[in-house]
């Protein structure tokens, strides 16, 4: 379980959270979703440490995170853009990864063949595609069996067939009872694969709650017409309105 | 120290393995074979090679280190949501682009020097160049990771370490000369060492010039850099001068890095 306790961060004068508290049940599929710049990715990096809050409290399992590293022995993480050093080969950096983590149990063979990674894991990482890299960032995050898995935008670039791929293994993750943390901007994926929405607006939770009881409230179908809602209610400038979604179109919350 | 050491291997691996290292290395083989192929003296050919590790390694570390540093951003990132404390995998990072930087010149220079340079007569020489090459790639590698560590932009950073390098090679030789031009009439021996322990490329020059005998050359001043320089006291202050111009840096960036947001 995460508990995240009256975090504040801010980068200057930018107040990217505001007093945010949380907690993330274990076993279940979070979607964190919200517009850009919303906090989404800081929330997720203070909970990695990557990030170090301004205020506030994180604790994984009860323990503090503060000044440990060994918490992220529990933690698979799969990053929105995927960078590795261009000289590597994707089983040295593997390799690398598994000399560091202290659990031995690794699997990686049936993802690997899935996604169609075994010939690609020879080969520099200059001269990988980005959706092949962003792969590889999946077989980091799943491979080590790790009880938390946090992923940021999965599956933004990759492809229809790993993608589809990409979402069984999410849903097998589920079934292991895993904790998942999700952010994406694709609200049918969030539809289809977590149990809990956080809806994070310029830096505060406006909405906690299963995917279901936001699709009451709002007595809607899909959640993008919900969350859209959501949003608009949330708007000043536009205060409670039904008609306008607060320029949100097609299948993506924000990048329209 | 075990975590430091994997990821140290790991990034040599990766240095290694890039382009400009191996450039890097052809670099100092040719001008090394040059100058001791073609200038019938020594003494000269090592005056000159002085003159070029003096300036084009403070160059190529400074700028190398910045844009390794900021291209390794979302890799040092991926490797930080992973069990690993931030010191080790700084430390793990400094040293690997350091240590093969440092063995690429190291490489390329030996190599014509043991072919060319009549290592009987000058073993002392060639020691003297190699260690002051290495001590200022390790130099200028710690300022290039403080620059990119406190500076998320990269093309100002880079700027800023074209800067910091074009004030130390160029630049502060003309604010010495004007130091002394404006304070002749006043006794400025002590202060000039003063002035070229600040400046690790000043203190890398000297160093040699010292084991050259050329400080004759250089009148009153140069006699006194000789008592100073030129005793092994002076030797020694020198190099731990320049030793704490690698620890200063790379503390400092150790520290922001311990506490920076990625």
């Amino acid at each position: 379980m995460i508990t995240v306790k009256n975090l504040v961060k801010n980068f200057g004068k930018n107040k990217v959270l505001k007093n945010v508290n949380l907690t993330i049940d274990e076993g279940k599929v979070t979607a964190i979703v919200g517009p850009n710049g919303s906090g989404k990715t800081t929330l997720i990096k203070t909970i990695l440490g990557l990030v170090r809050p301004t205020s506030g409290i994180i604790e994984v399992d009860g323990a503090q995170i503060k000044d440990d590293y060994l918490y992220r022995n529990k933690i698979g993480y799969m990053p929105q853009i995927a960078r590795y050093p261009e000289n590597l080969t994707g089983n040295e950096i593997i390799s690398l990864i598994k000399s560091i983590r202290e659990s031995n149990e690794y699997n990686d063979e049936e993802i690997l063949s899935s996604l169609k990674l075994i010939t690609e894991m020879e080969k520099p990482f200059k001269n990988l595609s980005g959706g092949t890299k962003q792969k590889i960032s999946a077989v980091i995050a799943f491979a080590f069996n790790a009880k938390i898995i946090i992923l940021d935008e999965p599956t933004a670039g990759l492809d229809p067939i790993s993608s589809s791929y990409f979402k069984d293994l999410v849903m097998k993750q589920k079934e292991g009872k895993k904790t998942i943390i999700l952010t994406s901007h694709l609200m049918n994926e969030v539809q289809e694969l977590s149990d809990e929405i956080v809806f994070l607006l310029e830096g505060d939770i406006k909405f906690k709650g299963t995917v279901q009881s936001l699709l009451e409230d709002k007595k809607e179908t899909k959640l993008e017409r919900a969350i859209a809602e959501l949003m608009s209610q949330n708007d000043p400038e536009k205060g409670v309105s039904h008609s306008g979604l607060s320029g949100i179109s097609g299948h993506s919350l924000s990048d329209s | 120290m075990k975590l430091v050491k994997k990821i140290l291997l790991y990034e040599i691996h990766n240095t290694i393995r890039s382009k400009w290292v191996i450039l890097y290395t052809f670099f100092f083989f040719l001008v090394g074979y040059g100058l001791f192929t073609f200038s019938g003296d020594v003494n000269k050919a090592y005056i000159s090679l002085m003159n070029i590790i003096i300036i084009v390694i403070p160059l190529v570390s400074i700028i190398f280190g910045s844009i390794y540093f900021y291209n390794s951003r979302e890799f040092i990132e991926m490797m930080l949501s992973q069990p690993i404390d931030r010191k080790s995998l700084f430390l793990g990072i400094f040293l690997g682009t350091a240590i093969p930087l440092s063995a690429g010149f190291a490489l390329g220079f030996s190599i014509p020097f043991l072919l060319f340079g009549k290592v009987g007569q000058q073993i002392d020489g060639f020691i003297l160049l190699l260690l002051i090459g290495v001590l200022q790639t390790f130099i200028f590698i710690a300022l290039s990771f403080l620059i990119s560590v406190k500076q998320d932009d990269k093309s100002k950073g880079l700027g800023l370490a074209i800067l910091i390098w074009l004030v130390l090679a160029v630049v502060y030789d003309g604010i010495v000369l004007l130091v002394i031009y404006y304070f002749q009439d006043y006794p400025l021996e002590n202060a000039m060492i003063i002035l070229s322990a600040l400046n690790p490329i000043d203190l890398g020059r000297i160093l040699f010039l010292m084991k050259f005998d050329i400080a004759a050359l250089m009148g009153y001043t140069g006699a006194v850099f000789q008592r100073f320089f030129g005793s092994s006291s002076g030797i020694i202050i020198s190099f731990g001068c320049l030793f704490v111009w690698i620890l200063i840096p790379f503390f400092l960036s150790s520290r922001f890095f311990k506490k920076k947001d990625f």
